[in-house]
């Protein structure tokens, strides 16, 4: 269970926006973080927090492949992102690094920003603090959570590829 | 139940009779891309993860199109890791500057992919190659690690949306204005999670290049690829630079589809996409007079020797209005040489346009025609997100060749119709 305060943004966030391309040439985590969602809420750097979470509309990370930008999101300390849809290479990019997802278009539409939000992984369960509303999230399926359980899709393949040749 | 096109070619790759929609299945890959701002991230995932071979070097596509020839002491290094990785690993198809060309035009002149592969790419614009009648698929750089890796990845096998093409286009009007309509017609995520199914007489109609431009922007309809079927000149295109074998597939006549959408190509109009997303279309005629400050010409959408011929055609003569700069990128070195045999070339530059060599560039901000605060470009891009091409408060139109062109001419969204 994690508990932190919601960034709240619309519909169809793109990856540009969420780490423009003038910062891809520098693609450490810790220099994405910078200038995380700049385009959109110049202030979002600042004032988020460790354990936060970003709530967006329908079709959240659409555009530009870049893994860059689940990248950025989670090193300014984002613990998850709670969105109507998430645009599909998006989804598989957070999954195959790790980075929580959550899609439940009840909760995306309901919470406010600054809400304070708890999210419970394993269940999928989502309590706005703040308005005391509940919400359930769509669970993931047991394929995506091994890739999840081992902190992302390499490690869980170098497992698998590791177990295969003791063989 | 009858499989889709996608679903038949997921199918016959992940070793399976049948797939349905929704399905999660392992699939084996024909082809792995990354290019210069995604494979770096892949490299490093792949190495901390322990992995000390890929699965076939010559199924691997490394290229460096995006910031080349390097646009700062950051992107240099970017492509050295990618390059040195190309050689740590001898992958045969790598291009550097000299040989690069913009991936999605790149890998199918080259004879790279072809129909019935399975293709993923780190870059979103992959489902380009469904054109040949492949499932192609845009993926993040932990996907390309994996599939370099691996040889294989995982898939939701998508359902589908039959998109049936009828007639014949009109002059002025071309690829690019059909998947604008497309994408207007059913949003940015219409086809979120789902492909594209292109079909009816009106396929038959479309250039290879046209078809490319389609497939190419599949993505911004949130689609997980597009397809079009196999017909003789896709199978004339490949001759000559195909040099495996290949397999076509076709849509079972029971194939299941979420949803139909029907399109006559004689009705279309030249199209642009305003600000700031893909699906904001109008008519070209609805909004001609917007004033502009740049034309881009070029990109993985628009970059190929047709649009070129095309933009060629309408400045030939003329000259790029007052005030507007007007940037020409050919796609390709084969693209570029063959400018240069045509005359199109000497055309741009007689018309006041600078002419590149092959680069992403501009299309994502990069380089090569960044603008600032206040200014305006129709691109022949595919994107027009806020701030893709520069400034926070830059404007990027989306059009074709040809709208392009009579912009560049006229100084402010125009149709070619009007010069």
């Amino acid at each position: 269970m994690v508990t932190g305060k919601a960034f709240k943004y619309g519909d169809n966030v793109d990856t540009d926006v969420i780490i423009p391309a003038r910062y891809l040439n520098a693609p450490s985590p810790e220099e994405l973080a910078k200038h995380c969602m700049e385009d959109i809420d110049p202030d979002f750097t600042a004032k988020v927090q460790p354990g936060d979470i970003v709530v967006g509309g329908a079709n959240f990370g659409c555009g530009s492949s870049r893994e860059h930008a689940p990248i950025a999101i989670r090193a300014c300390g984002v613990r998850c992102v709670i969105a109507a849809s998430f645009a599909r290479i998006f989804y598989r990019n957070a999954i195959n690094i790790g980075f929580p997802i959550l899609e439940c278009p009840e909760a995306a539409a309901a919470i406010r920003n600054g809400d304070a939000v708890s999210v419970d992984f394993d269940s999928g369960k989502i309590h706005d603090e703040t308005t005391g509303q509940d919400f359930q999230a769509a669970a993931f399926p047991a394929f995506i959570n091994r890739i999840i359980e081992h902190d992302g899709l390499l490690p869980y393949l170098k497992a698998r590829q590791d177990a295969e040749e003791e063989k | 139940m009858g499989m889709t096109m996608t679903q038949k070619i997921l199918a016959a790759h992940a070793g399976l009779d049948s797939v349905r929609a929704g399905d999660l299945i392992e699939a084996k890959l024909d082809l792995v891309l990354g290019n210069d701002v995604t494979t770096p991230v892949a490299v490093d995932v792949f190495d901390k993860a322990g992995f000390t071979r890929v699965f076939d070097k010559d199924k691997i596509a490394i290229v460096l199109d995006h910031y080349t020839p390097c646009k700062d002491i950051k992107s240099a290094q970017l492509c050295k890791t990618a390059r040195d990785f190309a050689h740590r690993f001898s992958i045969s198809h790598f291009f550097d500057v000299g040989t690069v060309g913009i991936e999605h035009a790149l890998l199918p002149e080259k004879g790279i992919v072809g129909p019935g592969d399975c293709i993923i790419g780190a870059d979103s614009h992959t489902c380009t190659y469904g054109a040949l009648g492949a499932f192609s698929t845009g993926v993040g750089s932990t996907d390309m690690a994996a599939g370099m890796a691996a040889g294989e990845n995982w898939f939701k096998v998508p359902s589908a949306i039959k998109v049936v093409l009828k007639g014949k286009l009109q002059p002025w009007v071309s690829g690019k204005d059909v998947i604008l309509h497309l994408i207007g017609l059913i949003g940015v995520d219409g086809a979120l999670y789902k492909s594209l199914e292109f079909t009816g007489e009106g396929v038959h109609e479309l250039s290879m290049d046209d078809r490319f431009t389609i497939a190419n922007m599949a993505i911004e309809a949130g689609g997980k690829n597009g397809i079009f079927p196999v017909d003789e000149k896709t199978l004339a295109y490949i001759d000559g630079r195909l040099e495996r074998p290949y397999k076509v597939y076709e849509a079972d006549a029971d194939a299941e589809y979420e949803r139909e959408v029907v399109i006559n190509l004689d009705e279309l109009k030249p199209t642009v996409s305003l600000p700031h997303l893909p699906s904001n279309t109008k008519t070209v005629d609805e909004v001609a007079g917007m004033k502009i400050d740049q034309v881009v010409i070029g990109s993985c959408t628009n970059g190929r020797i047709s649009d070129m011929r095309i933009a060629a055609g309408i400045l030939k003569g003329r000259k790029v209005a007052d005030g507007v700069r007007c940037i020409v990128i050919p796609a390709t070195q084969d693209v570029y040489m063959q400018c240069i045999q045509e005359g199109l070339t000497e055309i741009f530059i007689n018309a006041g346009c600078a002419v590149s060599t092959p680069t992403c560039g501009p299309c994502l901000g990069g380089h090569m025609g960044c603008m600032c605060e206040g200014e305006r470009a129709v691109a022949t891009t595919n994107r027009n997100f806020v701030g893709r091409m520069g400034h926070v408060k830059s404007e990027v139109v989306l059009a074709s060749p040809a709208v392009a062109a009579a912009s560049a001419v006229k100084g402010c969204v125009a149709s070619p119709a009007d010069l």
